[in-house]
């Protein structure tokens, strides 16, 4: 697929558009449709998208595995402390009005850190599962290429 | 209609591919269903997640495992008796579901009319939708995030440990061209 002109114009337009949107719903997701797990899934479209035109190295150089380890986990994290802020506060857990002084920016920023949270763990799961499945294929190919060097 | 058709056509394919493909169609089928009735959230999850991602993420399967399925000889009596009587259920459950739209129904008598009239008043968000994931039903998302999470380990947990020589040559070796 890499040699494919069509393809890597094509792609080149769109991945752009694609990561953009996907921000676009997280960011916007009180106003539209959208929210984080949407946002989530069509950012981490992009990035497979990315990897399928051009190769898992070059995806995996664009966002290390490391760092996908650490944001699914720091997604989750971001949740909860925004969570433990409002018990902190004098609130309940997962109480936003505490955060800030005017109840409705409270609300806003609450939700808004809360859905980044999600669009965080989501995006990130999903590339890490894309990935683990595609490294499995050519770890299998591989091996085989070993098996047949031993002269089977 | 439309979507009985792609569902009957699912199940007939025995070419894994084909079945995939057909399930993003399926997918993509039901959220134009959703936009016609308004669920905008919805619709954009269905297109995102079922006709998008997850069909990504089959594909990905289908390049370590045989693309044709493997055909069962006979057909399995016991199956059709529990599907048969279970969807008898299921329609006869469905004469007591109220008229569709009626003013009365429970759905709107619980605290979907507290949502539907205070939210933006309690938040300032005008998608009720998020402001009912994200800030009054805070925990149940959280518990979502952390099942993706948990998804993600596991995961990991199953594939991220390089195979063995000797063992997938033998698993791999029959795999379809």
């Amino acid at each position: 697929m890499r040699e494919n002109g069509i393809l890597r114009v094509i792609a080149r337009f769109v991945i752009p558009l694609i990561l953009l949107f996907g921000l676009y719903i997280q960011f916007h997701g009180e106003y539209s449709p959208g929210g984080g797990f949407q946002a989530g899934v069509v950012f981490a479209a992009g990035w497979i998208l990315f990897v399928l035109i051009y190769g898992l190295d070059l995806g995996l150089k664009v966002i290390p595995e490391r760092v996908m380890y650490v944001l699914t986990a720091l997604g989750v994290l971001l949740y909860s402390l925004v969570g433990l802020a409002g018990v902190a506060l004098g609130g309940h857990f997962l109480d936003f009005y505490p955060l800030l002084e005017d109840p409705h920016a409270a609300q806003q920023a609450g939700i808004i850190l809360v859905e980044f949270g999600v669009g965080v763990t989501v995006a990130s799961v999903m590339m890490l599962v894309f990935t683990l499945f595609a490294r499995r294929r050519s770890w299998w190919d591989e091996v085989d290429a070993e098996a047949d060097g031993e002269g089977r | 209609m439309f979507l009985v058709v792609v569902a009957l056509a699912v199940i007939r394919v025995r070419d894994l591919f084909a079945a995939t493909m057909l399930f993003a169609i399926y997918s993509l089928v039901s959220a134009a269903l959703f936009t016609v009735l308004d669920a905008g959230d919805v619709a954009l999850t269905e297109a995102a997640v079922g006709a998008g991602i997850s069909t990504i993420l089959v594909l990905a399967v289908l390049t370590l495992a045989r693309r044709q399925e493997h055909p069962v000889p006979g057909h399995n009596l016991l199956a059709l008796a529990v599907v048969l009587v279970t969807g008898a259920g299921l329609v006869y459950a469905s004469m007591d579901l109220p008229e569709f739209g009626d003013p009365d129904n429970p759905v709107h008598g619980h605290v979907g009319s507290y949502y539907t009239e205070q939210t933006y008043a309690d938040t300032g968000v005008p998608n009720m939708v998020a402001a009912v994931l994200a800030s009054y039903r805070s925990i149940d998302t959280l518990g979502e995030a952390f099942v993706i999470f948990t998804a993600a380990l596991g995961v990991f947990a199953l594939l991220s440990v390089r195979p063995p020589a000797r063992r997938s040559r033998a698993r791999d070796g029959e795999e379809a061209p």
